[in-house]
């Protein structure tokens, strides 16, 4: 996956003209996809929506304790390939997946493999704040309950007690468990979602835009956050605020068009692009 | 623009135009809001006229006219040999109990034709109610007693004016004899309007001042019961299958069609098809609680299948990522978080659904329920008939009485069915969820 610059500015260029005329050849990644200590190993991802291809050979890496941001123009593959990492694509009648994506080494599309297990081990916090209509209480501790984590009341109350701990919402939310998640404001739904997801102890935590439907000091809290959860978990996080990828993220995998242009550290990405696409993306020059 | 404006005039100012237009834009409007004005006001008035004339018809029949005659418990016609066993007292000829009595109050009257006349205005029905209170109380035997005897459905139709007594006699269904007698025993105030029981507790009847809706409201009731045992969890889980785990392919999308014609045929087909395969092939009993269910629960799934359908995709699929977003099998995803919130939904339809069957008339004449029955029915096995087939029945009956029972029962329905509409929508009030 080493390509000089040269090359690629030249592939580019004749890219813009196979792109103009809907062509579906894939472009090859500038920077390293690979990472020294990998959570989730992803190897030449297709993915199509019925005869539209959405992902278009992607490989990268997601290492422990980091967070990955993924950003692009809208329309550019990368909720989708997010959706890939605990096959919430599975839920779309005709989504097709292939290429290999590893868990641990472990092929997650491997027909052994059940997907509830799967999403046990890699939890999703979605774009708009979706507690269940349920108690704030139900809503960490259901996770745990239908997996079996405990069986009795106190472990249970305990668990629920850490997962909002470490979410951050155990304050504002203690005296108060016994209420709808729905009472609470969009940033403390989110992260009750949050809460949710590792209460069921994740390896991998995806995050699809979870600020978007948030104010500026929600999302403040929420990027706290998630650079706290890097300690315990690997987070790949979808994010259309260039800032904010820059402020949660340590790599930054740039989309267009389905395909990977760019992967490198984010401080890199963001001062010293080697694309051309990623730089007239992150300059504002089009998305 | 303009076209009519000559070349050389200045072009109108779009405000000119606008302004010019606005008086055309509002008269239609006005003229569409009068029209649905007219629409409603319209609807209403049947709806008032059809209520006003039904209760107008029926209210009379929630009262009955009774006798009050003394009635002298003779024992040498209750117990002549005095034992007191319970079976002898059943057997006891009441009726001449209250021949004797009318013989006491009208001693004048003595050619045998005329005493007949005299009896048939206590109805047929008065001495088993005499048997009814001396087995109750033995202590009447021996005794005189003034008894509320039950009027004929005749007298009780003069009392009620809804036979005119200024009526030539040739014309009126009560002759000038029988009148003399109800107007004397008016005068003596021993006739009086009382609450109808019988209306209520009693099953059909020849005799119109006897029959009531108990029989039709309990086979109704059998019937609905299991109808709604049937058709809610087969619609729900057909609901359920189609929409949440079915492949969407040709067969499906045959399926859905296919069931939104069903919702669409006509009833009586549906009382065939019961009739040629519940009671033809496999011999379900006829006329019972238990075939019109079966016949009715075809009628009702499409209703609640398609309410069901339309409640579970109003759940937003944001739940169903977020179940299966933590680890919930789509099993889970489905009973756990999906069905509770579509469930007020479920009810609702599945509760309209359930009006409906309840005014169902055509199929279940199909499958024996338009039979004859007295009895009030124990079961879901045992012959009956249920309230529209009642009304129906009772509607094709000649007597005046009838008539007015007819309405009266049709107010019945029409409570039970806007009872139930209305705890749809309040259900449906109740349980609306934002998101």
């Amino acid at each position: 996956m080493s390509t000089t610059v040269e090359e690629m500015q030249q592939r580019s260029n004749a890219m813009t003209a196979a792109e103009l005329a809907g062509g579906t050849e894939s472009r090859a990644t500038v920077g390293d996809v690979t990472v020294a200590d990998p959570r989730m190993v992803c190897r030449d991802v297709d993915v199509w929506y019925g005869a539209k291809q959405a992902i278009k050979r992607v490989s990268l890496d997601i290492g422990k304790n980091e967070v990955v941001a993924m950003i692009g123009p809208s329309g550019c593959g990368k909720s989708t390939f997010l959706r890939c990492l605990n096959r919430m694509n599975d839920t779309i009648a005709d989504c097709r997946v292939t290429g290999s994506i590893q868990l641990d080494g472990r092929d997650i599309y491997d027909r052994t493999l059940d997907p509830v297990s799967l999403r046990a081990q890699v939890g999703m916090v979605f774009q708009k704040p979706n507690p269940f209509p349920k108690s704030i209480y139900e809503n960490v501790a259901y996770g745990p309950r239908i997996h079996g984590l405990t069986n009795r009341r106190a472990e249970l109350d305990e668990l629920v007690s850490t997962s909002l701990q470490k979410a951050g919402l155990w304050n504002e939310v203690k005296d108060r468990l016994e209420q709808p998640g729905t009472s609470l404001s969009g940033g403390q739904q989110q992260r009750l979602c949050i809460a949710r997801t590792i209460a069921v102890s994740p390896e991998v935590i995806l995050m699809d835009e979870p600020c978007s439907a948030l104010d500026p000091i929600a999302t403040a809290i929420i990027e706290e956050l998630i650079d706290e959860l890097r300690v315990s978990y690997s987070i790949a996080i979808v994010t259309h605020s260039m800032q904010q990828a820059a402020r949660v993220s340590q790599r930054t995998a740039y989309f267009h068009l389905g395909d990977l242009i760019e992967v490198g550290e984010t401080n890199q990405i963001f001062t010293n692009p080697r694309h051309k696409l990623t730089e007239d993306y992150i300059t504002g020059r089009f998305g | 623009m303009n076209k009519s404006s000559t070349a050389g005039a200045p072009p109108r100012r779009t405000i000119e135009i606008v302004n010019a237009s606005l008086k055309r834009r509002y008269a239609r409007e006005r003229r569409f809001r009068a029209l649905g004005l007219t629409a409603v006001v319209l609807g209403v008035f049947f709806v008032v006229l059809l209520f006003a004339d039904i209760i107008g018809k029926g209210h009379t029949a929630f009262q009955q006219t009774y006798v009050r005659l003394p009635v002298t418990f003779d024992a040498a016609v209750i117990d002549p040999s005095g034992t007191g066993d319970p079976e002898v007292l059943r057997q006891a000829n009441y009726g001449a109990l209250i021949r004797a009595a009318l013989r006491e109050a009208f001693p004048e009257v003595t050619e045998r034709r005329e005493i007949r006349a005299l009896g048939a205005m206590i109805s047929v029905g008065a001495p088993s109610h005499l048997r009814d209170q001396v087995l109750a109380d033995r202590g009447l035997i021996g005794t005189t007693q003034e008894v509320w005897l039950l009027a004929d459905d005749d007298i009780d139709m003069l009392v009620k004016g809804h036979i005119d007594r200024k009526l030539p006699e040739s014309e009126r269904r009560v002759n000038d004899q029988t009148l003399g007698w109800v107007e004397r025993l008016e005068s003596e105030g021993r006739v009086a309007k009382r609450f109808n029981t019988i209306f209520f507790t009693h099953g059909t009847s020849r005799e119109p001042e006897l029959a009531g809706i108990a029989g039709a409201l309990a086979g109704s009731f059998y019937t609905l019961l299991l109808t709604l045992l049937f058709s809610f969890p087969i619609g729900v889980g057909a609901a359920l299958y189609l929409e949440e785990f079915a492949p969407k392919n040709r067969w499906t999308d045959l399926i859905e069609v296919n069931i939104n014609n069903l919702a669409a045929v006509p009833s009586i087909v549906f009382g065939l098809l019961g009739l040629a395969v519940f009671i033809g092939i496999f011999g379900v009993p006829r006329s019972t609680p238990l075939v019109a269910a079966l016949v009715l629960t075809l009628m009702t799934l499409p209703t609640i299948i398609i309410a069901s359908r339309a409640a579970l995709k109003s759940v937003p699929p944001s739940i169903r990522e977020a179940a299966l977003g933590v680890g919930a099998s789509p099993l889970q995803t489905q009973l756990h978080h999906v069905l509770p919130l579509a469930m007020p939904g479920m009810l609702t339809g599945s509760i309209i659904g359930m009006a409906q069957a309840l005014g169902e008339t055509a199929p279940l004449l199909m499958i024996g329920m338009i039979a004859f029955i007295v009895d009030i029915p124990s079961g879901f096995t045992s012959p009956s008939t249920v309230l529209p087939v009642q009304i129906f029945l009772w509607a094709d009956s000649p007597e005046r009485a009838f008539v007015e029972r007819t309405s009266a029962a049709i107010m019945v329905l029409l409570a039970f069915l806007i009872l139930m509409n209305l705890s749809a929508v309040l259900l449906r009030r109740r349980f609306e969820r934002r998101w």
